[in-house]
């Protein structure tokens, strides 16, 4: 009779312990009315969503700035270069027609786009981050491109502001 | 945690004549193969009270891998003459032989007085009337029975093959819930059949993509923990966690080096994706394309010379090959729409892929020089493959369309037969396949 010994280390059964997290912004979409203000105040973040526009859209599997894009972009910067004190993320998003680390790519590519045409109209680049989320976030839910064509966007997002 | 070991017993078969044989039984696994090969695995013998309660269950576990593999059919119980309430007792191969059970897989179980298991099998060539290796005995806890069945299970696909199992082994995966404009993800791990399911992350933050180290003790994943795409390195024993480059510009799409030292990512800087190379001990990395193109999704062939990846480099999303310290690239997918997410086989002989045409998302493979595609899936959103530790398998995951569209996994035989759902309490995405446990 032979013998021959391994061991594995088994995983724990037992339940999954509780894991810290980093402390980060909340997601309780009530704390985000708080700073958005009225509508009608120009300085509002509210104001910049509906007013200014806070979203640009792309052709598929594009990042190039279509000229509505771009009209959109150059009144964002207008309205950072009146109001300062504010800072902004912008989030790249690519719809569900692509594999999940390629739209991650592109989702940056499209964020990157809309930063450089802020900063070319002469917002401080230290103003202006980015984020893509590929296909994480989508808003519209449709597989067709009545959806599609809405989910690839950028959106810039006031600190203070609701996300998308 | 809790560490058990497992002790693997090799006796020699009493009992039983040993003949010589001229032709062993085997299968082939080719392209060929369609009818799988009939076997018997008559219930266990419970060898004291103890084991009555776990002996069906082994059994189940045992048979369920094999006719999993689609290259064995399970001859029911009601079908069986005899009955095996002996482990060692000579096996009447007349009877097995009757209802052309062509391989015979007998076992027993008993529990010590300090609750640890042990199962024994044995593997007979029903026409041959002789024994296909010695007998095994397997020793462990018993909260790790559906092991102990694996491990069995494997030990017979082996002999009957000639090539190493995979069903002693995890899956990582990302647990999804919720609606689609609202998906929660965690990330979980269970076992390659979908049993033991635990999950490893809760889902305040998306996580992505998880991969296992070669020891399958850690995985690399991304995650959106600091609030952009990280990739974290996790112990998934102690679940303790850190990012890997904690440089500013978000990274993503990680692999381990074969040896485990390294990994290669995404690293995305002012809205450019290029591969990198990550020493685990050093931190140092290096980057190995810089181009203005999309380069992701790297994998080290498994003798650790070369990275497969993707580019849009040429205008369109292909596979490339190049050196593992990075350089010249060489385009290998030349078929018509995008391919991404290549991943190199254990074997090192293919590469399976994602290729999106027409609007279609199908799994495929390729020789590493680009021939021979073979698409084995397909439908409206057929993603990341993943292959078993053995390269004859891979997973994926098929999320379906519409506003109720969800992700689950499946399986293919990398000949594109035998696709199976492998059912998951939530939603479920990105699998990523262990190597064998030990």
């Amino acid at each position: 009779m032979r013998f021959t010994k391994f061991t594995a280390a088994l995983l724990c059964a037992t339940a999954l312990a509780a894991c810290d997290t980093v402390p980060k912004a909340s997601q309780n979409p009530d704390d985000f009315r708080v700073g958005a203000g009225d509508a009608s105040d120009p300085a509002s973040v509210a104001y910049f969503q509906q007013t200014v526009g806070d979203r640009v859209l792309f052709v598929v599997d594009q990042a190039s700035l279509t000229n509505s894009a771009i009209a959109t972009l150059n009144a964002q910067a207008n309205w950072l270069l009146e109001y300062t004190d504010k800072t902004v993320t912008i989030e790249g998003h690519a719809d569900e027609q692509g594999t999940r680390e390629y739209n991650l790519a592109l989702g940056a590519r499209r964020a990157s786009a809309v930063r450089d045409h802020l900063v070319s109209r002469g917002v401080a680049d230290n103003r202006v981050k980015t984020v893509t989320f590929g296909k994480e976030r989508p808003i519209e839910i449709c597989s067709d491109e009545t959806c599609w064509s809405k989910n690839r966007r950028a959106v810039t997002v006031v600190a203070g502001g609701l996300t998308s | 945690m809790k560490t058990v070991g497992f002790a693997c017993v090799v006796s020699l078969t009493a009992g039983v004549g040993a003949l010589a044989q001229s032709k062993p039984l085997r299968i082939e696994i080719t392209e060929g193969i369609i009818e799988p090969m009939p076997f018997a695995v008559p219930l266990f013998v419970a060898e004291n009270a103890a084991a009555n309660e776990y002996a069906a269950k082994l059994t189940q576990v045992v048979a369920a891998d094999l006719v999993g593999s689609g290259l064995f059919r399970e001859i029911p119980a009601a079908a069986h003459i005899s009955k095996i309430s002996n482990f060692d007792a000579p096996v009447q191969f007349s009877d097995w032989k009757a209802i052309n059970s062509q391989a015979l897989i007998t076992g027993a179980v008993s529990l010590t007085s300090d609750n640890r298991m042990v199962v024994k099998f044995r593997l007979f060539d029903v026409f041959a009337q002789a024994p296909l290796g010695n007998g095994l005995q397997f020793v462990a806890s018993s909260d790790s029975w559906r092991r102990m069945s694996h491990k069995v299970a494997d030990a017979v696909y082996s002999r009957l093959t000639g090539e190493s199992g995979y069903f002693d082994s995890r899956v990582a995966f990302i647990a999804e819930e919720g609606p689609k404009n609202n998906r929660k993800k965690r990330l979980a791990l269970m076992d390659y059949d979908g049993a033991n399911v635990r999950y490893l992350s809760n889902a305040d933050d998306i996580v992505l993509a998880p991969r296992f180290s070669p020891n399958a003790r850690e995985i690399i994943y991304t995650s959106y923990e600091t609030g952009v795409p990280k990739v974290f390195l996790m112990n998934v024993d102690t679940l303790s966690r850190r990012v890997l480059d904690s440089d500013p510009g978000m990274t993503f799409a990680p692999r381990f080096s074969p040896d485990g030292r390294k990994v290669v990512m995404s690293l995305t800087e002012r809205g450019n994706t290029d591969i990198y190379s990550f020493d685990i001990a050093s931190g140092r990395k290096q980057r190995l394309t810089n181009s203005p193109a999309i380069e992701t999704a790297p994998s080290f062939s498994p003798d650790g010379r070369q990275i497969v990846f993707e580019s849009d480099r040429g205008g369109g999303q292909q596979v490339y090959v190049m050196n593992a310290a990075g350089g010249e690239a060489k385009r290998i997918s030349f078929g018509d729409g995008s391919y991404g997410t290549p991943v190199w086989s254990p074997r090192g002989d293919m590469i399976a892929f994602t290729k999106i045409h027409k609007g279609r998302f199908h799994i495929g493979v390729m020789r590493v020089d680009g021939s021979q595609e073979k698409l084995l899936a397909g439908s409206f959103l057929d993603e990341g493959p993943t292959w078993s530790p053995n390269g004859r398998v891979i997973m994926f995951f098929r999320e379906t369309a519409g506003a109720a569209g969800a992700p689950s996994l499946y399986s293919v035989d990398v000949t594109g037969r035998n696709l199976r759902q492998i059912k998951t309490p939530t939603f479920a995405s990105d699998p990523a396949w262990s190597t064998l446990l030990e």
